[in-house]
């Protein structure tokens, strides 16, 4: 049907066909499921948006019906069930405070042994925990205490959607520049019907004065399944940012399909760590987050340098490959990467890295744990231009069997179109033996340090690259995830 | 009270039995030796000591200082003192040697009541005891045994059997594929370690290693029993007559 944007929600609900039952407290509602142009339509309106971005949205769903859902991926073990998107409700307001636990009394005590596990602060327990956040602490004065730090330096750190109202140009600028609205059959969903997200902005010369991290992790609960995230470092400038948490994060839906674009101009520097605990389903492998996220870089700028790190133990399946534009000459793209999947998990994931200016170099170091019946696969794209004279690309792919029921698959693709070029490939297997742990098991060690350690051995060079307080959890992490999985 | 008690161990592997009754009283302060052909069991008592699940213990009891090892884990027998110098050490790539050993240090004295070791304590104790071995302390900034040679990776063990202090030491052919001056070596490593409370157990197929480790008691095995005990000299009888002599002696009074 014709649609006025101008029309207020509650108008537009009243002239539809649909008996939504809809109150005045919106905020407190959730759209049912199904996806059609009005659903855009509500989502947009609802966010107050611009015409131009309801337009984007619109033309991403239109392109969007007629791609179909990717079926490439190597998936053993698994039967694929073909989402049924009409079955996903898009717009889901956060939970009312009194649907929420009242305190951490009222929380699974299982969750709770976990967060002491991983060591999570106390005070972030709670929010972790969906407890409703004012019945615990005062996150409104952590916010705002960082908040000003970060407008002394004129960054600006805010939800995708206030940046739409407060920052509309420089969203408009480079919204959809670096994983276009029509990318992927994930990433064209999620800009027809993306609800929230990040939106970060760093002005030239700045150095970012704090890591995103414990603010984002504060803030950013029930951001929903289909994530925005945009950071934009001007020239010279850098900050790290860090997503996500080791905390085991609750959420019904099932799919989670997140777009994050990143442009780094002259000299800038990116740093974007991710830390990803979905549900991963239970040991029969039932349930489960599907985790297809769309994560690109441009390195638009001379010398300009993006660097991903990812840390990724949880969803069901895991479809993810941050990549880098090597644009600007001399520009540097980095990959680092643990994924671990244990029961009957699959991560496939992997990095590409475009070589377009002169002199631009990459390096991917992947490291794959298997255990249970869980599947691991690294994708990786290394692309050389022509026009890239003297680039160079060095990637090491490794990968660690735990158990006899579980798989490593690597498929490395390069492209070289330029002489000048050298690309490096290494790639290893091992396998976690009852031997070593016997071994350690005899000096004294109990296996499941012994785990731990052998796999933080493996993992060493990735969790170089995280933040300190994160690489600390990390490791916790992959100890927690790992329990039960040797004998 | 003895320090190791072991009395009519059988044990299997895969439904085959190996250990078909093995009777053993070692002393503190004593160093026993077990001789034997290939085959006859003598890595599976050593295994079977340590705890490693493979094998089944069918009957029989293992105790060390009255303390019944067979009910407890691998590693709670480390900690309560045994000690398996492994005939072939497994590497374990990307966790450095210092930092494994440091981890299996801490875990031992915790067991033990004391403090954890801090780190200038710990790499105090690894000069000392790396200069037994004559070891090169850059090797422990190493993965576990990555990358070490043979001769390396036994000393290593004897060096690893000095930092952990145990009070039952196995040595499963420490021996095998050492030089003569390597041997004299990794020897003179595990004579440091004699003591009036410590209790040793080596298995080797030569007399040679017996030259430096001196023993008190020769021990045959054969078949998964122990057919004769004997001093130091038995030794050198099986090394001048080989093993068939007692094979036949055993087949003649069976």
């Amino acid at each position: 049907m014709p649609h006025d944007p101008n029309t207020t929600l509650d108008q537009w609900a009243d002239q539809s066909d649909y008996k939504w039952g809809f109150v005045t407290d919106i905020d407190a509602d959730t759209l049912p499921p199904g996806l059609d142009e009005d659903v855009i339509h509500i989502i947009s309106a609802r966010k107050g948006e611009p015409e131009w971005l309801l337009e984007w949205r619109l033309g991403a769903f239109a392109k969007w019906k007629e791609m179909a859902e990717p079926a490439w991926a190597h998936w053993p073990d698994r039967d694929w069930r073909p989402i049924d998107y009409q079955a996903i409700s898009y717009f889901s307001a956060p939970k009312r405070d009194e649907d929420r636990p009242k305190s951490l009394d009222e929380v699974d005590p299982k969750l709770l042994e976990t967060y002491e596990k991983l060591g999570i602060p106390l005070e972030e327990r709670a929010a972790l925990a969906g407890v409703a956040v004012d019945a615990v602490f005062d996150s409104v004065s952590v916010a705002t205490t960082f908040r000003d730090t970060l407008a002394e330096a004129g960054v600006i750190f805010c939800s995708f959607s206030e940046a739409v109202q407060e920052h509309p140009d420089l969203v408009r600028k480079y919204l959809g520049k670096v994983v276009s609205r029509t990318d992927n059959f994930f990433a064209a969903l999620n800009a027809a019907v993306f609800t929230d997200g990040s939106f970060v902005y760093i002005p030239k010369g700045v150095r970012c004065p704090m890591e995103l991290s414990t603010y984002f992790r504060i803030n950013q609960m029930n951001t929903g399944q289909f994530e925005r995230t945009l950071i934009v470092a001007d020239e010279g400038a850098y900050v790290s940012y860090l997503e996500g948490c080791t905390a085991p994060q609750r959420d019904e839906n099932q799919l989670h399909a997140a777009v994050v674009e990143l442009v780094a101009l002259d000299d800038a520097e990116i740093k974007y760590s991710t830390i990803q605990n979905w549900y991963p389903g239970d040991e029969n492998g039932v349930g489960g987050i599907y985790n297809f996220v769309t994560k690109r870089g441009l390195c638009a700028g001379h010398r300009s340098h993006i660097s991903w790190t990812q840390v990724e133990t949880g969803s069901a399946m895991t479809w993810k490959y941050p990549s880098c534009i090597l644009k600007g000459d001399d520009s540097i793209g980095e990959f680092y990467s643990v994924a671990l999947t244990n029961n009957h998990q699959q991560a496939d994931t992997g990095t590409k890295m475009i070589h377009v200016g002169k002199r631009t170099r990459s390096n991917v170091v992947s490291k794959g744990i298997s255990a249970g019946k869980g599947h691991n696969t690294y994708r990786g794209f290394v692309k050389i231009l022509p026009g890239s004279d003297d680039s160079r690309n060095y990637t090491q792919c490794d990968s660690m069997l735990m158990g006899a029921e579980c798989g490593a698959h690597t498929f490395p693709v390069i492209e070289v179109e330029n002489r000048t070029a050298q690309v490096e490939h290494e790639a290893s297997t091992t396998k976690i033996g009852e031997d070593q742990i016997f071994y350690c098991n005899q000096r004294g060690i109990s296996s499941e340090d012994a785990v731990s350690m052998i796999v933080n051995g493996f993992c060493r060079e990735v969790f170089a690259e995280l933040p300190m307080e994160f690489a600390v959890e990390a490791k916790a992490l992959l100890a927690v995830s790992l329990e039960d999985s040797v004998g | 009270m003895s320090l190791l008690e072991i009395k009519n161990l059988h044990a299997s592997v895969e439904g085959i039995e190996i250990l078909k009754g093995v009777n053993l009283t070692i002393e503190p302060g004593q160093v026993h030796s077990i001789m034997g052909p290939n085959g006859s069991g003598k890595s599976t008592l050593s295994r079977v000591i340590a705890g490693e699940e493979t094998y089944e213990v069918t009957e029989g009891s293992v105790s060390l200082n009255g303390k019944d090892l067979l009910d407890m884990d691998p590693e709670a027998r480390a900690r309560e003192g045994i000690f398996l110098a492994f005939q072939y050490p497994v590497e374990i790539p990307g966790v450095s040697t210092k930092y494994f050993l440091r981890t299996a240090v801490n875990s031992i004295r915790a067991h033990r009541g004391l403090d954890e070791l801090d780190a200038y304590g710990f790499l105090k104790l690894v000069k000392e005891k790396a200069a037994w071995v004559e070891l090169d302390p850059a090797l422990l900034d190493r993965p576990v045994n990555d990358g070490f040679s043979g001769g390396e990776k036994k000393r290593a063990e004897v060096f690893q059997m000095a930092m952990l202090e145990p009070t039952m030491c196995i040595l499963d052919e420490s021996d095998s594929g050492l030089d003569i001056d390597a041997l004299r070596v990794v020897a003179n490593g595990v004579n440091q370690q004699r003591s009036p409370e410590r209790g040793f157990l080596v298995i080797t197929h030569y007399q040679r290693l017996l030259e430096y480790i001196v023993p008190d008691v020769v021990h045959v095995l054969l078949d998964g029993q122990i057919v004769r005990s004997g001093g130091k000299e038995l030794a050198l009888e099986l090394e001048a007559k080989g093993y068939s002599w007692i094979e036949q002696e055993v087949a003649a009074g069976a």
